[in-house]
Order: C-alpha cells, then sequence, then structure tokens
C-alpha cells in the first residue's frame, strides 16, 4: 500500500513539475525574446553604428547611392518627436475631456459612449491612412490650413509654410485621433479610482461639478493621468502607416520640418517606405535597423515610464491620499 | 442698521461669486461634450467613407477574383482575403498556445521574482512598435531562409498577438475563486488537471474573449507584413513565395494614382473593417452583460487599447 502511494506520488510530482517547467519556459519566451531582439537589432545595425558612429543620430543627410552612401536619422527622430508631441497637445486634452464626461455620465450614456470611443482604437492603422489620404486631407486643406496661411503665413512661423495637406500638421491631427482611445480609457479608469468620499467631500463644500473635478479628482489622479498620456505619447511614437500616408515623405535634411505644413518623415515611415528596397549588401539596410533600434529604445523608454506611474496611480488604494 | 447694510453687501457678493462659478460650469460642460463630439465626428466619417465608397466596389468577383492589371479597375481582392485569413491563423497557431501558458504562469506559478518580472517586461512587450517586431522577424526569418516567407509575417504577428493573451488569460485565471482549485487538489488531482480541467474550464470566456481581440487586433496590423510577407497578386502558392494580405492590398492600392484602384482600396478596406469590426463588436455584444468578461475588457482598455 505506501509503496502503491509513494509511487503514484512520485508520478504526480512528475508531470507537475513538467506542467510547471512548460508554463515557466511559456512566460520566460517573452524575456527571450526582447532579449534576441535587442541582441539581433544592435549586431544587424553594428555596420552602421561603426561607419557613422555618433554622427548617425547627429547627421541630417540620407544618400542611398552607391559610393556616396551617408545615413543620418536626426531629422527621422525629429520628425517622430514632433509629430507624437503634436498629437499630444492635440489629443491629450480631448481625451480627458472625453474621460471626465464618461466617468460623470449616467451609466445609459456612459457605456455606450464608452465603448464608441474603443470603436476608434479597433480602426486599423491603414485604414486611418486611407481615410486621412482620400477624405480628411481634402477637407483639412480648404477649411483650415489655406485660411490658417492666408491669414497667419506671414506673421507666424508656424503657418508660413505652403500647404499641401501631406504634413506633418494632417498627420498629428490623425495621430491626435488614434491616440484618443488609449489615453480615455486609462484617464477613466484613474479617475474611477479617486474614492468617493473625495468627490462628496468636494460638493459637500457646495463645489459645482467642474470644481469637484479640480478639487477632488485631478490633484488625487495627477500621477495617473500624466502616466496616461505618456502612454497616449508611446501608441503615436510607434505608430506607422496612417502616418506614413500622409505626412509627405521628404528624406534628408527637407525632413526637418520648419513649419506646420512642411512635409516630414518619421522614424517609422522611413522604415516601412524604404525598407523593402533596401539591399542587406550595402549601409543602407544597416541604416535602417540602427533607425529602428533607436525608436525601441525611446519606445521603451517611454512606456516603461508610463507604466510606472499608471500602476503606482491605479494599485492607491481606496482612503489614502495621494497628492 | 450699518449691520443689515454689511449683510446686505455679502449677499451680493455671494450671489457674483456664485453665478460666476456657475458660468464656469456651463462653459466647462460644453467644452467637454464638444470633446466628445471631436472624438465621435472621425469615427463616423471613417465608418460611413468606407461603407460608401467600399460598397460600390464589392462583388463576387471583387471577393474572389486576383487583382487585373494595374490601373485596369478589373480582378479583385481574392488573395489579399486569403492571405490575411492564413497569415492570421498561423500567427494563432503560434501565439495563442505561448499566450495561454504563459498566463496560466503568471497567473498559478507567478507569484515569485520571475513572475513580477515576466509580467513587466509581458506589458512592455506589448507596446513595442509593431514595425521594429517585423524587422526582427525579417532578421531570424527572412534573411536566415533568404527569401520572403509566410512563416516570417505569421511570427511577427504572433509577437504581437501573445502578450496580449497571456495578459487577458492571467487575469481571467486569477478571476477563478481559489476554492475552485481547493476543491480539485482536495479529491486528490494534479495541479495540472485541476488548471487545465476546472480552472480553464471557468474562467474560458474571459481568454477566448481576449483571443478574439488579439485575433481583431493582427487581422489589421500591416508595417510587420511589409518586410516579411512583401505583397503578391497571385493566389497563396507555397510557404516559401510572397503572399498577399488585405492591409498590404489597401497600401498598394491606395498608393496608385488611379481612381478605379482608390475605389478597389476601399472595397478592400470594407472587406477588412468588416471583418474587425464584426469580431469587436459582436464579443462586447455577446459579452457586455457579463461581469467577469467586463473585467476583462477593463483590463484591455487599461493595456492593449488599440493597435500601433
Amino acid at each position: 500500500m505506501e509503496k502503491i502511494l509513494s509511487k503514484q506520488n512520485d508520478r504526480r510530482f512528475d508531470s507537475d513539475k513538467i506542467f510547471k517547467m512548460g508554463a515557466t519556459l511559456a512566460g520566460c519566451f517573452v524575456l527571450i525574446v526582447i532579449v534576441l531582439l535587442v541582441f539581433q537589432l544592435i549586431t544587424q545595425s553594428y555596420p552602421i553604428w561603426e561607419e557613422e558612429g555618433l554622427s548617425f543620430i547627429v547627421g541630417t543627410d540620407w544618400n542611398a547611392a552607391d559610393g556616396r552612401e551617408s545615413f543620418g536619422a536626426l531629422p527621422y527622430i525629429v520628425g517622430t518627436l514632433v509629430t507624437s508631441t503634436l498629437a499630444m497637445i492635440i489629443g491629450v486634452p480631448l481625451s480627458i475631456g472625453i474621460a471626465m464626461f464618461i466617468s460623470d455620465a449616467p451609466k445609459k450614456i456612459g457605456v455606450p459612449l464608452g465603448f464608441l470611443i474603443e470603436l476608434l482604437a479597433a480602426v486599423p492603422s491603414i485604414i486611418y491612412g486611407l481615410w486621412g489620404m482620400y477624405v480628411f486631407r481634402g477637407f483639412f486643406l480648404d477649411m483650415i490650413e489655406k485660411p490658417l496661411h492666408n491669414t497667419f503665413g506671414d506673421s507666424i512661423w508656424l503657418f508660413s509654410g505652403t500647404p499641401f495637406g501631406l504634413d506633418i500638421f494632417t498627420a498629428s491631427i490623425i495621430l491626435a485621433v488614434m491616440i484618443i482611445p488609449t489615453v480615455s480609457s486609462v484617464a477613466r479608469e484613474v479617475m474611477k479610482a479617486v474614492p468617493q468620499q473625495q468627490k462628496e467631500a468636494a460638493y459637500m463644500l457646495g463645489a459645482t461639478k467642474w470644481e469637484m473635478f479640480k478639487l477632488a479628482i485631478f490633484p488625487y489622479s495627477k500621477t495617473g493621468l500624466i502616466g496616461a498620456s505618456i502612454l497616449g505619447l508611446g501608441r503615436a511614437v510607434g505608430e506607422t502607416m496612417a502616418v506614413t500616408m500622409l505626412i509627405g515623405n521628404a528624406t534628408g535634411i527637407n525632413a526637418i520640418p520648419e513649419s506646420l505644413f512642411d512635409p516630414s518623415q518619421t522614424m517609422s515611415s522611413i522604415i516601412a517606405n524604404e525598407f523593402i528596397e533596401a539591399s542587406p549588401a550595402g549601409l543602407h539596410l544597416p541604416a535602417l535597423i540602427g533607425v529602428a533600434l533607436v525608436l525601441l529604445c525611446i519606445a521603451i523608454v517611454i512606456n516603461v515610464i508610463a507604466h510606472l506611474l499608471v500602476t503606482r496611480m491605479l494599485k492607491v488604494k481606496e482612503g489614502s491620499i495621494n497628492t | 442698521m450699518n449691520n443689515l447694510k454689511k449683510r446686505q453687501e455679502y449677499r451680493s457678493l455671494f450671489k457674483q461669486n456664485v453665478k460666476k462659478r456657475l458660468i464656469i460650469d456651463k462653459i466647462v460642460r460644453i467644452i467637454i461634450i464638444s470633446c466628445v463630439i471631436a472624438a465621435i465626428i472621425p469615427l463616423g466619417s471613417i465608418l460611413a467613407e468606407v461603407f460608401k465608397n467600399g460598397i460600390t466596389a464589392i462583388s463576387i468577383e471583387f471577393l474572389t477574383q486576383t487583382p487585373g492589371s494595374v490601373g485596369s479597375g478589373t480582378g479583385g481582392v481574392g488573395p489579399a482575403i486569403q492571405g490575411t485569413l492564413i497569415v492570421v491563423g498561423l500567427a494563432s497557431l503560434m501565439g495563442v498556445p505561448i499566450g495561454v501558458f504563459s498566463g496560466i504562469f503568471l497567473s498559478e506559478f507567478g507569484d515569485n521574482r520571475l513572475g513580477r518580472s515576466v509580467r513587466f517586461f509581458n506589458d512592455v512587450f506589448m507596446e513595442f512598435p509593431s514595425i521594429v517586431l517585423g524587422i526582427f522577424a525579417f532578421l531570424v526569418i527572412v534573411l536566415v531562409l533568404g527569401h520572403f516567407s509566410v512563416w516570417a509575417g505569421a511570427f511577427a504577428l504572433a509577437l504581437i498577438m501573445f502578450p496580449i493573451i497571456a495578459r487577458t488569460t492571467e487575469e481571467s485565471l486569477k478571476m477563478v475563486p481559489i476554492t475552485y482549485r481547493e476543491a480539485g487538489m482536495a479529491l486528490g488531482l494534479r495541479k495540472w488537471v485541476v488548471t487545465m480541467r476546472i480552472v480553464i474550464a471557468a474562467a474560458k470566456e474571459g481568454m477566448i474573449t481576449g483571443i478574439m481581440l488579439s485575433v481583431a487586433r493582427i487581422g489589421g496590423e500591416t508595417a510587420p507584413l511589409i518586410m516579411t510577407i512583401l505583397g503578391s497578386s497571385l493566389f497563396f502558392a507555397n510557404m516559401n513565395t510572397p503572399m498577399d494580405a488585405l492591409p498590404l492590398r489597401i497600401w498598394r492600392l491606395s498608393m496608385l494614382p488611379y481612381d478605379s484602384a482608390q475605389l478597389q482600396g476601399w472595397g478592400a478596406a470594407l472587406v477588412l473593417i468588416f471583418i474587425i469590426m464584426g469580431i469587436n463588436i459582436g464579443l462586447r455584444a455577446l459579452v457586455l452583460h457579463k461581469k467577469e468578461t467586463m473585467q476583462i475588457l477593463k483590463i484591455l482598455k487599461e493595456t492593449v487599447g488599440g493597435r500601433k
């Protein structure tokens, strides 16, 4: 009897061990992939770092012609940062407004509305691009860019370029729409995490709804809201297709925008545009992989910061005060 | 006398103050409502335009035939639809098991240092730009094999998919009460039997929701497919040749300077959005009233949100 039991125990021990090992392996898959990915990007882009050194990051010329190869990624880094920042400036206030509306609306309106906003996230990037190119661009060019250029073109440098529709302004607006679902749903969760007592206390002091937000919700959820915005920034930085179709695809020094109506290029769009044509033999492919490495580093830094801020906020237990 | 005057003065001050605050409150309310409208308009416009322009392109021929010669406006997107189904199916075959087991690890064995770091990196990996994952697939598969390959595309999409599934699986499993596990253990079942037969059975609804949403997500991915399956105008031949996919076809078509190509692009967009929105809306309509699955959607909102 004892023997049978111990035999059974042995078997149980074994199959469970295998199960646990399998699960652990699957769990570690993500770590392995990240390490391999970074390793691959570094080794495959090594030629360009060797050739250009630091001037790959601060250089502005981009020439893939044989014999005159020279690559500098600065214009695309600038393009990415400018478009994402513009998208944040437009998208974050909108998203926070939406989050305020939904968190405050009765369930009957709030739930379907939240659902609609999330549908914005379900629309594929390529369809944003298609819509932006054939619908939004025409409207935006005639209704907003041209009037702005005609009125302020001479006095404000921001509006001085000739509007064409395929420029950083259009791309940024589409990006802003694309980050709305991310930012607004995280902002909503963060606002929901504010204890009811805080809101009631504000109302009890005679606050209007806006004052309640100002007194109770914003101070309490500040960290989380900043985290939500940075999460949106992370999305905007990595976004590819819609931007590629709308940004005008300038290369080299031309890609550094001088006004809102200048065409530009982001890190992801230069990769999408040129990756297939790049030959693995020359420096073009390593250069594009180098751009991807820079993009990945920026995206990781942004997302880690956002992640830490948001989880810190959502972990705050009810009743504790965090200002 | 003096007292009365002062009181009146205070009263008028109070009234002024309240009036001003109420006006500000009204203005803020209007601003907030216009924010909501500003977000709904693009969604409505996108759906309306895709439907309006796409519906004229749709026909049996369009859905089943290969693209005609460039600019002729004949032919269809048959290979693209087939390609999307193949590459998404293959990606699911790779991504779902890894994602599910990774979720099991996080929920059942993840209460230690390794588990916490896996959870953290999983969340960070979820936000990696998809084009970088495409490059990774290009480097480790296409460059090694020496030709474009369906495997590379499926691998890149699986990489986008599995962290989403891992996260949703973890949350669904965690929602199964600990007593279920204890009851299983008390019957003398092994841990893996308890997990696979009891816990997963109880959590399957949330898991399926997560899997379907991740499928919808990768269905619309374009960037990682550019450098892995490249696009083609022929039907699927074998795993080692370029293949077409709907997002790639839309991109190609939208770059062509012909009205007919643009129209076909809208048609392809309608097919794509029909598949993706169908999964999204269908799932939400089915599970919206259930508490556990709502919880999953909430987590998805926080962590996934959308595409890159």
